[in-house]
């Protein structure tokens, strides 16, 4: 115990310095210590890739107007040699680069950051109505008689355009709505039905907002006019009741992006979701602002929400293995595993994971008769487990069952690793180990996933990264633990006359 | 299984030792990591312990690379009996034992009969990490027979006890007697059923023996009485077991030992990190041993001091009851302590 008195220190310092940082940035800053009460800000970026010809360039990208439930607390952008401004045509932003002369790839990047809140109103303004579509043969029959059909059948606009999305999204599509389907998209054509029908509507773009997602493109949805309002229609799934989520991006016609001088474009979405208090919010460009996770780009932002929960599940693995003495097949693999389940959920995350690795142990049983090398061998069971995937993927969409779908989140050099592992235990010391380490692997995992899984626990780690220091502290300190584990008081317990 | 607990408390007062501690206390503390390949290649042992003329298996022959394996029956040709083994083995696996050699064939331990290429196969199998921990190409020691002792007989089933013996700075602190038992299907691991004898480390007699943490009185399969077991040249081996501390420089080490009819005490491996169920066997806690250890000031004693030390020391019988074979004058004995 030489260096206890150092070792000690250094655990109260870890400890001193990630408390009190979380304090003074809780008081100073006024982060919220619980998650829920806040207000929920959207941090959404818009980046454009082409491929500039190499004269003069422009690139036109609208940006989301003025509405209802969302209010524009910041906007900047990223563009390094571009000339950058925001102007305003009616009603829609319009952001303007501008560049004399640029050659090859192009990223330009637009950030923008909206509070969600519900009491911010934008009056509605009706719009002139487009005019009709002038329908050719066949498809203008076709188009009266489906309206024949929905007109009686409906009050106003709304449930009109209610009826409309219905019987396109039946599983047997009416004769003349299938012809129409076939010469025009869905929003396409409830927009022109609409508009047939005397009803005010209008094609929108809306982005659908969905924390931490990436590279997202924008939806088309229709808009309906009725009672002073519009009505968003999505054509998949109709009216649309709660559009809290739903970022109207453009309005009117203009096309959403403009290069001009420039090739293969393409417009792409992140987003990540924070909870601000109110007061964070006004003293946004606090000091430490710069050096916070807040100032990342936002996929990037997206990974740290994922990646500052990883050291939680490392203390979960160091306090059941240390403190209790579960065995665990590879130390840090009950981590990833959990990973892999937030973005599965727990059950189907369980059962694929023990459908793959017992699906794998069967095929693996084969391989050791082969008698490979170990990395020729690893490296099968990779693709072994690609395939397996593969199959459960496509077979679990085919019976209509989506959750199979998630199983692609799985690490798979993890999993083809878990299946060696495994394997080789199972050789060397027996299936009864083999279901004890496979059991205690997956008992972790799921310990690690509910502690991660927590509000609290993914508010804390990403708004204060600072307490990682605590974790580390006691991590330590539990490395230096030399009392008995849990299982050995009932492995010992013959001492116990 | 029995669903019994035992309070920490009532553990430590019998100075049992868990496995963190073992960890922090004694393997990170006294054995230095350079030193484990030393320990985890049997090879590299066997060549240590020769140097060191520690008693082995003589090394017959080692075989690096495939190509050998062509000519190994110019080799095999002069042995009668002999065993292969992977130098990186884990629980015993890979081990061949042959016992005769005639026109036929080679004969097994089981009595079946082998053929050249049979013994080619399994070298093969062995180079390319068949047997080895974790699959790694490994190399395969061909070392001479070990024949059980006729004392040990009535509790031998298919193959050799063995006897694991804790050297803690080079003093022997507890030993057990580990029979492979058909459950353990071969294999002298107490967890997976084997039988391990507690042995006094005065006398090499026999304590207590636990199967499945359950005591037993006779061997399960052979039906061999536990009870009156008394390992001979006891201190023969004690000394072979304290002088591995020399030639490892692992403080906190696990020997494996086996009696040949013929050659007695023979090192068969070591261990860096050896088990805690000796406790078990023993029904006594390592701790107050260790601990009584570290309190020695003197470490530079001799093998035989410390031998002696630890007979006396460790002993369940009296001092005069004990038959001391280095107790010149009394005053040489272990070290002092504080």
């Amino acid at each position: 115990m030489k260096q206890r008195g150092p070792f000690l220190f250094l655990v109260a310092l870890l400890m001193v310095t990630g408390l009190g940082t979380a304090t003074f940035r809780h008081n100073a800053y006024r982060i919220p210590l619980l998650p829920g009460t806040q207000q929920t800000v959207w941090q959404v970026e818009a980046r454009v890739e082409y491929f500039a010809d190499g004269g003069s360039t422009q690139v036109l990208l609208t940006l989301p107007p003025e509405q209802t439930g969302f209010r524009s607390i910041n906007e900047s952008s990223a563009s390094s040699g571009f000339g950058f401004e925001l102007s305003t045509h009616g009603r829609q932003h319009r952001a303007h680069w501008t560049k004399r002369n640029a050659t090859g790839e192009q990223v330009l990047y637009y950030k923008l950051e909206l509070v969600q809140d519900e009491g911010y109103r934008v009056p509605a303004e009706e719009q002139d109505p487009a005019p009709s579509r002038a329908w050719d043969e066949p498809y203008l029959t076709a188009a009266l008689q489906v309206l024949q059909a929905a007109i009686p059948e409906s009050a106003d606009e709304k449930s009109l355009a209610q009826q409309l999305t219905r019987q396109m999204n039946r599983a047997r599509i009416d004769q003349n709505l299938s012809l129409l389907l076939e010469e025009y998209s869905e929003p396409e054509l409830l927009f022109d039905l609409l508009n047939t029908a005397g009803a005010s509507a209008r094609a929108v773009q809306v982005l659908e907002l969905e924390d931490g997602r990436r590279r997202q493109s924008l939806k088309e949805y229709v808009q309906v006019w009725q009672d002073g309002e519009w009505h968003l229609i999505d054509p998949a799934r109709g009216l649309v009741a709660d559009d809290r989520q739903l970022l109207l991006w453009q309005t009117t016609t203009p096309a959403v992006l403009e290069v001009l001088g420039g090739t293969n474009s393409g417009v792409t979405f992140s987003m990540i979701s924070q909870s601000r208090s109110a007061a964070a919010l006004t003293s946004e460009r606090a000091p430490g602002y710069d050096i916070s996770l807040y100032s990342l780009p936002i996929a990037e932002q997206g990974m740290f929400k994922l990646i500052m929960l990883l050291p939680v599940g490392a203390l979960v693995v160091v306090l059941m293995r240390v403190l209790v003495g579960l065995k665990t097949s590879g130390t840090f693999m009950p981590v990833l595993i959990a990973l892999a389940f937030l973005q599965t959920e727990l059950v189907p995350g369980l059962v694929s994971f023990i459908l793959v690795v017992s699906l794998g142990l069967t095929i693996r049983s084969y391989l050791s008769d082969l008698n490979l090398l170990l990395v020729a061998r690893i490296a099968t069971l990779v693709i072994l487990v690609i395939g397996i995937i593969t199959v459960f993927s496509v077979l679990s969409y085919q019976f209509g069952f989506n959750a199979g779908l998630t199983i692609t989140f799985f690490p798979m050099i993890i999993l083809a690793w878990t299946i060696e592992r495994m394997s080789i235990t199972w050789e060397e010391a027996g299936p009864r180990e083999v279901l004890l380490q496979g059991g205690g692997s997956l008992l972790v995992a799921t310990l690690a996933f509910l502690v991660m899984d927590q509000e609290i626990t993914r508010h804390l780690a990403f708004n204060f990264p600072e307490l990682h220091f605590c974790v580390l502290a006691v991590i330590l300190l539990l490395g230096r633990y030399t009392g008995y584990r849990l299982l050995e008081l009932h492995r010992f317990a013959v001492f116990k006359k | 299984m029995s669903r019994e607990w035992v309070s920490p408390r009532v553990l430590k007062g019998r100075g049992i030792l868990g496995m963190n501690q073992r960890n922090v206390d004694f393997i990170s503390r006294y054995n230095p990591r350079e030193r484990y390949p030393l320990v985890d290649d049997k090879l590299r042992t066997k060549l240590i312990a020769e140097k060191a003329k520690l008693n082995v298996p003589k090394l017959l022959h080692v075989v690096h690379t495939q190509h050998e394996i062509e000519e190994i029956q110019h080799e095999l040709v002069k042995l009668k009996e002999f065993v292969i083994k992977p130098a990186q083995g884990s629980g015993g696996k890979g081990i061949l034992v042959i016992v005769d050699q005639n026109e036929e064939g080679f004969t097994k331990s089981s009595g079946d009969v082998l053929v050249l290429n049979d013994i080619k196969r399994h070298l093969s199998n062995t180079l390319s990490g068949l047997h080895s921990l974790g699959g790694k190409p490994d190399v395969a020691i061909i070392e001479t027979l070990v024949r059980v002792s006729p004392l040990f007989s009535h509790i031998s089933y298919e193959g050799v006890p063995d006897i694991r013996l804790i050297v803690f700075r080079g003093y022997p602190v507890m030993g057990m007697l580990r029979l492979a038992t058909h459950a353990s299907d071969g294999k002298a691991n107490l967890h997976q059923g084997a039988v391990g004898v507690g042995l006094d480390i005065g006398t090499g007699r026999a304590i207590a023996a636990v199967q499945n943490n359950k005591l037993v009185t006779t061997h399960p399969d052979t039906g061999g009485d536990l009870t009156d077991i008394s390992v001979p040249d006891w201190p023969k081996l004690l000394n072979l077991a304290a002088r591995c501390y020399e030639v490892t420089l692992l403080g906190y080490l696990g020997c494996d030992i086996v009696i040949d009819q013929d050659k007695g005490p023979l090192l068969l491996e070591l261990n860096a990190r050896p088990g805690l169920s000796i406790q078990i066997a023993n029904d006594e806690g390592l701790l107050p041993r260790l601990r009584q250890i570290e309190q020695l000031e003197d470490y530079y004693v001799t093998v035989e001091d410390r031998v002696d030390f630890s007979m006396r020391t460790f002993s369940h019988y009296s001092v005069d009851q004990l038959e001391l074979p280095y107790q010149a004058d009394g005053q040489s004995q272990g070290g002092t302590i504080t």
